[in-house]
């Protein structure tokens, strides 16, 4: 086994078992914690499949803001009280239904082409990474859904001030 | 040096499956939106897979899509925790089955 392929397998392990942890522990701040190490992980195998501007988005805005926002919202709920236990009646059809997920979609991936043991072939590498030919198509190619998220980002924020404000 | 992409197609769908439990098995609306975004990386993980192995760079350009769709998501659902947690005084989503307010 080559190196990046080793080291793949160890932080998807890292990033599988963290995800478990994020809905397996009791506490929501553990939840939040094990959440950071999760989006830390995953972005490091967007490295590893050599796409270093994504892997930087995610670190800024996963692990920078959205659990930040979840850690400010968990501190302004009260969280005594949210130490509560998992729904138990439903834990074994949730079970099945994780199962039924991931059988089917494993079935799909065996019928399809994919199933043939092909190996990545990697772009040609230059210094800088990616950047470059990202924003090209950012700004070039994909400039009206740009403009689209920003306007979807600025009725979000609208959207949670209205919603959270103390009186409507 | 490459990683096989059956093996990247495996771990996407079991992060998108340990997502789907969290859903499924947690009462803490907190819990079940950072689960959301569980499901949410996935599917981005799927999105660079596939851009790497077609050369197509549109790939990770909807990934950035998805996670500014995933930053709107959390606001404005965290917000609804908190205003839930006002009107009602709890998090838990089985104890919110009236919508009158």
């Amino acid at each position: 086994m080559e190196a990046p392929a080793a080291i793949f397998y160890i932080l998807a392990s890292i990033a599988l078992l963290s995800a478990v942890m994020v809905i397996w522990s009791r506490n929501v701040v553990h939840s939040a914690i094990y959440l950071v190490l999760t989006f830390l992980c995953v972005a490091a195998v967007y490295v590893l499949l050599r796409a270093e501007f994504v892997a930087a988005v995610q670190v800024l805005v996963y692990a920078g803001g959205i659990v930040v926002l979840f850690l400010f919202v968990i501190m302004l709920v009260n969280l005594q009280d949210t130490l509560g236990p998992r729904v138990r009646l439903h834990a074994t059809v949730s079970g099945v239904v994780g199962a039924a997920v991931v059988g089917l979609i494993l079935y799909v991936y065996s019928r399809g082409p994919l199933a043939t043991e092909r190996l990545l072939s990697v772009p040609p590498a230059d210094a800088a990474g990616n950047l470059q030919a990202i924003g090209q198509a950012l700004y070039r190619d994909f400039v009206l859904p740009f403009e689209i998220a920003s306007i979807l980002l600025l009725v979000a924020m609208i959207g949670a001030i209205v919603l959270a404000r103390q009186k409507y | 040096m490459p990683v096989p992409p059956n093996h990247v197609l495996v771990f996407s769908l079991l992060l998108f499956a340990v997502g789907v439990l969290g859903v499924l098995t947690r009462r803490n609306a907190i819990v079940i939106l950072m689960s959301i975004e569980l499901m949410m990386n996935a599917a981005n993980i799927n999105f660079i897979m596939f851009s790497q192995r077609l050369h197509d760079l549109a790939g990770q350009v909807f990934s950035v899509f998805t996670i500014a769709v995933a930053a709107g998501e959390v606001a404005v659902g965290l917000a609804i925790v908190l205003a839930l947690f006002r009107n009602r005084d709890t998090v838990y989503v089985d104890e919110v089955h009236i919508m009158k307010g």
